[in-house]
């Protein structure tokens, strides 16, 4: 049965019919939706973990164990769980076991756009890349056997184009896979420096075998239909490229890129005159065809960086493109702001305001702190990093003299979880005097609303309570710990004073839920009246002088005409922020109609 | 040949159900569907796109500036932003509904007055009503349904039975409304 999914709904799919048992992962744009839509399988125990590292190494756990098992990061991710990623690949599988990287070419949700291809080439695992919705679920299903042919760790580059794009795919039902037995195996599994050393010998005699695979597979393609022009490509660059050229060029299309395959491509290269290369990112490809002495064009005509779309093809090769309509001045920028009700609202609007403070910020919806009309954040660098980050600035800060900044670190927390909490520990353990805040909205927003261990649901919804961060602070050895009502703005000001005050590191947890999130009965009880009503502008009190404005909430828009602002009802969902700003009391809450 | 549609708007305002909708309606016509969203950090109240591709045989899964066949925008600022991707005499459907981006919230930056008589003097434009068509029926959140009726009408696609698409694809106490959402946009252009 065909089906139109989405690259991260084909890689669930594909779990589900090659039998997987066990699958964990960490929400990371563009790669959520594979283990959202795995855990839709009862057949297959999925789990979201703290981190990717932690996903990873339960990964590896599974598949020792003897099971089919896979994690699924975006490619920042595979930072994370880079350590036990490259011994893994050493030891090698029981299960076979997939990692899906999702690579952001474009940089449309991430920090970086490192190009994650080369991470199969460091550890010396093979690599898969998809380049349609159905071959997403049919390279994880050739992934898994390729894992278990050839004992190794087996890696799949998604990109966001492939990952959130749709496509037919055919369906079929799942082909159960038992569980292998377990056998201790200490020379294979144990990387004591004695046995190692033998693993480092197979890993490079697997990577012979996998290079005559390489020759051989389907996965790499030849379609021959012009001698004029040839091109290598990979992943969602074949479809680029297939609709710049269509028939009028041949393609070595790669779907196994590590290790290549050399007779192959010399192959391809006599059948054609001009050879272009057209790979998103690094020049992997090209430096791979070059090394083999064959001429090709590659990054000296297209991008380093960014996204390979037609449109980007076709400027390069300096063919025209379509005639377009601009009104690029006549056009309003719209950034991406907090929603209406966002919890982090108010504690931005009070942070903002602060002197002499230096704020480390972090991976999350509140990095928007950074923006109009806050101008709140400094920094930020990764996830969890926040709070590290600031008790270094801090340290030197603090060899300055009196004077100087503090700093203030913050993050969500699903990032407390993932490796803040690591941070705070440094903190601690090292008597740090940061002031530490922890953006508690209940929930992994900017993902779209994913449990987390503070939500005390699972990823199926299942309740097993709340890891609280307050005694986890406390456990750790946080003397100063606050927890308060981030829409509560003297309440934020006043805590924010309170840490300011003293020179011993401080803890201030901001607890109000997300907006959008779907409320649990546990929400529903602690949160009871939260957007529930909506606030308005007495017109006749308003005098106009748009401090209102100055929370940055689109709900409320400032009349030209009748130099008033007003609030609009469909919107607001009553956080009653605005409502502590205006001087003259214009702002009413009122209950929902 | 391969025909590109492309749906614009503010995050939230629905524009993933109703090009969700409509890649059903041309999957179960027998074309080859792709279908391309960017999800994360600018679905908080940024612009957000759906690019709806199909044919015999599609292999782009985006839409390139100058190429889009129909442009679908559900907010008419976004329309402005999206227009260099509209085809030369492409056809443009606007819902005629305002969201102010930030700036101009703040009053550091103008909405533009003019939107409608450029838009008009640019391409062939269909302005539709759907937010007081979606007060009328009694729902403003179903503006999105509203404008895919009207692309359907605009496609030439009425054939395709949408009712049961909408009846598989919604919330059961929400199909009566969207169905009826779907045939007042039908109505709502020439």
């Amino acid at each position: 049965m065909k089906k139109l999914l989405t690259g991260n709904e084909s890689i669930a799919r594909g779990a589900y019919e090659a039998g997987v048992h066990f699958a964990a992962a960490y929400p990371g744009t563009p790669s959520t939706e594979i283990m959202e839509n795995i855990a839709q399988y009862e057949a297959i125990t999925s789990e979201w973990a703290p981190n990717e590292k932690v996903a990873l190494e339960a990964v590896i756990g599974a598949s020792i164990a003897g099971a089919r098992s896979m994690a699924s990061m975006k490619h920042v991710g595979v930072n994370v769980a880079a350590d036990p990623l490259m011994t893994f690949a050493y030891t090698g599988v029981n299960g076979g076991m997939v990692l899906i990287t999702a690579d952001e070419p474009g940089m449309h949700s991430s920090q970086n756009e490192q190009d994650n291809r080369n991470y199969a080439k460091f550890a010396k695992i093979p690599l898969l890349e998809p380049a349609s919705s159905q071959e997403c679920k049919d390279m994880l299903i050739e992934a898994f056997e390729i894992s278990e042919t050839f004992d190794a760790p087996v890696m799949i580059r998604m990109t966001t184009r492939v990952c959130h794009s749709k496509g037919l795919v055919e369906c079929y039902d799942r082909n159960e896979k038992a569980i292998k037995p377990y056998t201790k195996h200490m020379s294979k599994y144990h990387p004591i420096p004695k046995h190692a050393r033998g693993m480092r010998v197979r890993a490079e005699e697997r990577l012979e075998k996998l290079r005559v695979f390489s020759e051989t597979t389907p996965l790499n393609q030849m379609i021959l239909n012009n001698s004029e022009i040839g091109v290598i490509t990979s992943g969602v660059s074949y479809q680029y490229a297939r609709e710049v050229f269509g028939d009028t060029a041949s393609y070595l299309k790669l779907g196994f890129t590590n290790p290549m395959p050399a007779a192959k491509i010399a192959a391809f290269a006599k059948e054609v005159k001009t050879i272009y290369i057209i790979e998103e990112n690094d020049p992997i490809i090209e430096e791979f065809v070059e090394r083999l002495g064959i001429a090709c064009k590659g990054k000296e005509v297209f991008p380093k960086m960014g996204e390979m779309t037609p449109d980007v093809i076709r400027k390069s090769l300096g063919q025209p493109s379509f005639d377009t309509i601009d009104f690029e001045d006549l056009t309003v920028p719209r950034p991406p702001a907090f929603c209406a009700g966002c919890p982090h609202r108010g504690f931005f609007y009070e942070l903002g305001k602060l002197k002499n403070v230096v704020i480390s910020g972090d991976i999350g919806c509140y990095a928007l702190g950074f923006d109009e009309p806050y101008n709140a954040t400094d920094f930020s660098i990764c996830m969890g990093a926040s709070i590290s980050m600031g008790h270094g600035a801090q340290t030197i800060f603090n060899k300055l003299g009196a004077e100087a900044p503090r700093v203030i670190s913050v993050l969500g927390d699903s990032t407390f979880f993932h490796t803040g909490i690591n941070s705070v520990i440094e903190v601690l353990y090292n008597k740090g005097n940061s002031i530490n805040v922890i953006l508690d909205n209940r929930v992994t927003a900017m993902t779209g609303h994913q449990e987390n261990p503070g939500s005390g649901y699972t990823i199926q919804g299942e309740h097993i309570g709340e890891m609280a961060i307050e005694p986890i602070l406390k456990t750790l050895g946080a003397k100063r710990v606050r927890q308060i009502d981030p829409n509560n703005l003297k309440e934020v000001k006043e805590t924010l004073n309170w840490a300011l005050e003293s020179d011993e590191a401080s803890f201030i947890i901001t607890r109000w839920p997300c907006a959008l999130k779907r409320f649990t009965e546990a929400d529903r009880e602690e949160f009871k009246d939260a957007f529930t009503a909506h606030c308005t502008v007495k017109t006749e009190k308003c005098i106009g002088c748009k401090k209102c404005l100055g929370v940055g909430c689109p709900a409320i828009s400032f009349n030209q005409e009748t130099k008033k602002t007003t609030i609009d009802p469909n919107v607001c969902v009553g956080c009653e922020v605005c409502l502590q700003v205006c001087p003259v009391k214009a702002i009413e809450k009122e209950a929902a109609q | 040949m391969t025909k590109n549609i492309l749906l614009v708007g503010v995050g939230g305002q629905g524009t993933i159900l109703a090009s969700k909708l409509l890649t059903i309606g041309l999957m179960k016509s027998g074309y080859d569907v792709k279908m391309s969203e960017i999800h994360g950090m600018s679905q908080r109240g940024g612009s957000v796109s759906s690019q709806v591709r199909f044919g015999d045989n599609v292999a782009s899964p985006v839409i390139e500036a100058g190429s889009a066949d129909i442009l679908v925008a559900f907010e008419k600022m976004e329309a402005m932003r999206w227009m260099p991707y509209l085809k030369k005499d492409g056809k443009l459907i606007v819902n005629d509904f305002e969201i102010n981006p930030m700036p101009v919230l703040t009053g550091r930056a103008q909405y533009s007055s003019d939107i409608k008589s450029v838009l008009t003097d640019a391409t062939k434009t269909d302005f539709v009503d759907a937010s007081s068509a979606a007060m009328t029926i009694g729902n403003p959140k179903v503006m999105n349904i509203i404008l895919l009726g009207a692309l359907v009408k605009a496609m030439g696609l009425e054939a395709i039975d949408w009712h049961a698409i909408i009846a598989s694809e919604v919330k059961p106490k929400f199909i009566e409304l969207n169905k009826r959402a779907f045939d007042q946009g039908m109505q709502m252009i020439s």
